[in-house]
């Protein structure tokens, strides 16, 4: 090698689904460094392997970028990124199954005059769909080592690890292939017919699963099915795990009160701290359903058609499949949602996607829709497995979601101007993803979420438990414990802002808890419930869940019940709308490199809520 | 239609009429004969193998009418009808093999 001390670079190029992520994985043992390259958020992927560090570039089609995605990979190899040495020797990965199309690309990467390896994967299913590949002489006609590998058996690694290990011995082309795309076409027509490739037949579980699929009435149908079932499942069979988490943490919280002496620090341990991280961690079994359903779709290929399927209803209103796909993973959380618009190659498109991605309901929804759900709607059965709440919840679902595609069309007409890029959307054959692959996607997207909880969560619940907790004000005469409870937090700093902004809420029905619950929740939204769990926890006598005690709170004044039907149902409307996350705005303000357009979204989003919430209040009540 | 497309090579002898590829029927074949480069932002259609010679078979259309899927070079895209209007063809009929 030549610069002794370096250890040697390779940068791992490829299409989309042409098993770049799987061979990453199979090289570095799962061992990734994830980061960004500098100045743009398009995630920047390292591992070690025996031999050096790999760099897995994002996948694409050609080095013609279009997304600032495929930007990065044309940057990163010309050494135009900042604080990335660009690699010494490149591994491209191609799909046995397409050879031909990828030798479009390959062709391209060979005119870079680095030293080059071609890895054809999936060369199992070539043989199982009657193809034939020589790469022997597919080597000889490039004119670069070639190796066959079945990734996630790790089938052939050990000899493109051989391989890694001398890249200035590589055989180089003589001469590089045609720079124009027809002349290149024909360049690959002429390497193919020398390798002997008897062209793999048809994928049969493609096709006759796209004769369904894609169909027009059948695939429909399935489609609205699969949404459906996805967000029943995800209600539904992560309860079990919930309730144990929940039990978990009332059980450490117990713990910790009765380890300490009684006083300000056990307070600050047990409700602050575990109640606070524990009413989020509450939401990791949803978190993991959610994302291992998301990517297993995603990987077996289903997503794409889903993209297909509802293009012409996305084109409608001025988006296209793939930005469907990032609206879909902003059910998840509207943060990797926003990421994934990167996918999205026209930059107009790409933000009234990322505009309109916070009206897609978030799983940090969902504890608040859970929590009033529970608390205020009966569990009557409707039809077969559904009952009333999980209708009311799908009901919540689909306004963000038919708001979102509104917005988004009134956005591109009026707002955002600019040219539209074409669009192109592979639907690659059905495959069953490496079990590793889909963990390993999972592991990131719950590692992420867990770390949000740990930090930003955990900030907001400390923050807030002061502010909830001082000035410490002594119980008036002859007060019940109940009072006193309630007299200290309505005095103090949070009970005050909850107080101050009570006549702007009035209107909505809201009173200074809900006040003191939405102040909080603009750090993000799940944190109202740990709010009010502080706040009933402070005054009630305990004993009862959150959810008994909204559903039994009276005004001390009145005697009315704090949450009536109109009260609820405003409360839930705004939170459909409403931009609480401040993770959110930054990834907004990462994305779109500048304050302006987290700006505008919280800015237009608040109104919406705020006149959507006021127009229920009126309704319901 | 007047043929001033100035990419278009002059029709080979005995071939049909040119199509668009959009007016293929679901499960018909055509080569392409040229792609309008106005049309094809970026090159990015070349550079995924819609490129004169290559034979495209149109699979299905979707739900509503578009996008529609097409098969070429082992693999499958799907195409909006303002990118596939841009790329011209000539029909093939059953029995003229690929290539």
């Amino acid at each position: 090698m030549s610069g002794a001390t370096l250890p040697l670079r390779v940068g791992l190029l490829g299409g989309p689904n042409s098993g770049k992520t799987t061979l990453f994985n199979a090289l570095t043992g799962l061992r990734a460094k994830v980061a960004n390259y500098p100045g743009v958020t398009v995630e920047r992927r390292e591992g070690r392997f025996p031999g050096g560090v790999v760099l897995d570039l994002p996948g694409t089609y050609s080095l013609n970028p279009l997304s600032e995605d495929e930007a990065v990979v044309t940057r990163v190899l010309a050494g135009e990124v900042e604080g990335v040495e660009p690699p010494d020797a490149l591994v491209v990965t191609a799909d046995a199954c397409s050879l031909d199309r990828a030798l479009l690309f390959v062709g391209q990467v060979l005119r870079l005059g680095k030293p080059t390896c071609l890895v054809v994967t999936m060369v199992d299913e070539l043989r199982a769909r009657g193809g034939e590949l020589d790469l022997e002489r597919l080597s000889a006609a490039l004119g670069v080592p070639v190796v066959g590998v079945v990734g996630h058996r790790g089938l052939g690694l050990d000899r493109l690890l051989a391989l890694l290990d001398r890249p200035e011995q590589w055989s180089r082309p003589p001469i590089p292939p045609p720079e124009d795309a027809t002349e290149r076409g024909a360049w690959a027509e002429s390497v193919l017919e020398r390798v002997h490739l008897r062209r793999p037949g048809s994928h049969p579980v493609t096709e006759a699963v796209d004769r369904v699929v894609l169909h027009p009435v059948a695939g429909t149908a399935l489609f609205a099915v699969v949404m459906v079932l996805f967000f029943q499942l995800i209600f539904a069979w992560a309860a079990p795990l919930m309730d144990l988490i929940d039990a978990g943490v009332g059980a450490l919280a117990g713990a910790v009160q009765a380890a300490l002496p009684a006083g300000l620090l056990a307070d600050f341990l047990a409700d602050g701290v575990i109640a606070g991280v524990g009413s989020v961690v509450i939401f990791l079994p949803q978190i993991l359903l959610l994302f291992t359903l998301l990517y297993l779709l995603e990987d077996v290929g289903y997503m794409a058609r889903a993209a297909f399927v509802v293009d012409r209803v996305m084109g409608r209103i001025g988006l296209e499949g793939r930005a469907f796909v990032a609206l879909l993973s902003s059910y998840a959380c509207a943060v990797p949602g926003i990421m994934a618009t990167r996918t999205v190659p026209s930059p107009r498109h790409r933000l009234v996607t990322i505009l309109v991605a916070p009206l897609m309901t978030c799983s940090a929804r969902l504890p608040v829709y859970a929590l009033f759900i529970a608390a205020f709607v009966p569990a009557t059965p409707v039809a077969g497995p559904l009952g009333l709440q999980g209708l009311v919840l799908l009901g919540l679902y689909l306004l963000g979601g038919v708001t979102a595609l509104v917005v988004a069309a009134v956005l591109k007409r009026f707002v955002v101007p600019g040219e539209t890029l074409p669009f192109v959307l592979e639907l690659p054959p059905y495959r069953l993803p490496p079990p590793r692959l889909v963990l390993s996607q999972v592991w990131g997207a719950a590692w992420a979420f867990l770390r949000r909880a740990g930090t930003i969560i955990l900030a907001a619940s400390i923050v807030l438990w002061f502010l909830l907790s001082f000035p410490r004000t002594p119980a008036p005469e002859g007060a019940t414990p109940d009072e006193a409870a309630r007299h200290a937090v309505e005095r103090s700093i949070a009970g005050r802002i909850g107080h101050a902004i009570e006549p702007v809420i009035a209107p909505l029905g809201f009173d200074w808890k809900i006040g003191v619950g939405l102040v909080a929740s603009l750090a993000a939204r799940e944190v109202i419930v740990a709010t009010l769990a502080q706040i009933y926890a402070t005054s009630e006598d305990d004993a009862g869940s959150l959810r008994e005690a909204v559903r039994r709170d009276r005004d001390p004044r009145t005697g009315e019940l704090v949450f009536t039907p109109a009260t609820v149902g405003a409360l839930l409307v705004f939170f459909v709308f409403a931009l609480q996350c401040a993770s959110t705005l930054a990834v907004m303000r990462r994305e779109t490199n500048s304050w302006r357009w987290p700006a505008f979204a919280f800015g237009y989003l608040l109104a919406l809520a705020y006149g959507a919430a006021f127009l229920t209040q009126r309704v319901l009540s | 239609m007047a043929s001033t497309q100035p990419l278009a090579p002059a029709p080979r002898p005995g071939a049909a009429t040119n199509l668009r590829l959009c007016d293929l029927e679901p499960g018909g074949r055509g080569r392409i004969v040229a792609v309008d480069p106005a049309a094809d932002l970026g090159g990015r259609l070349g550079d995924l193998g819609f490129l004169p010679g290559t034979v495209v078979t149109l699979v299905r259309r979707a739900p509503l009418g578009d996008p529609a899927v097409y098969a070429l070079r082992g693999t499958r895209f799907c195409l909006r009808r303002e990118q596939s209007a841009a790329v011209r063809v000539e029909p093939l009929e059953d029995d003229e093999s690929a290539r």
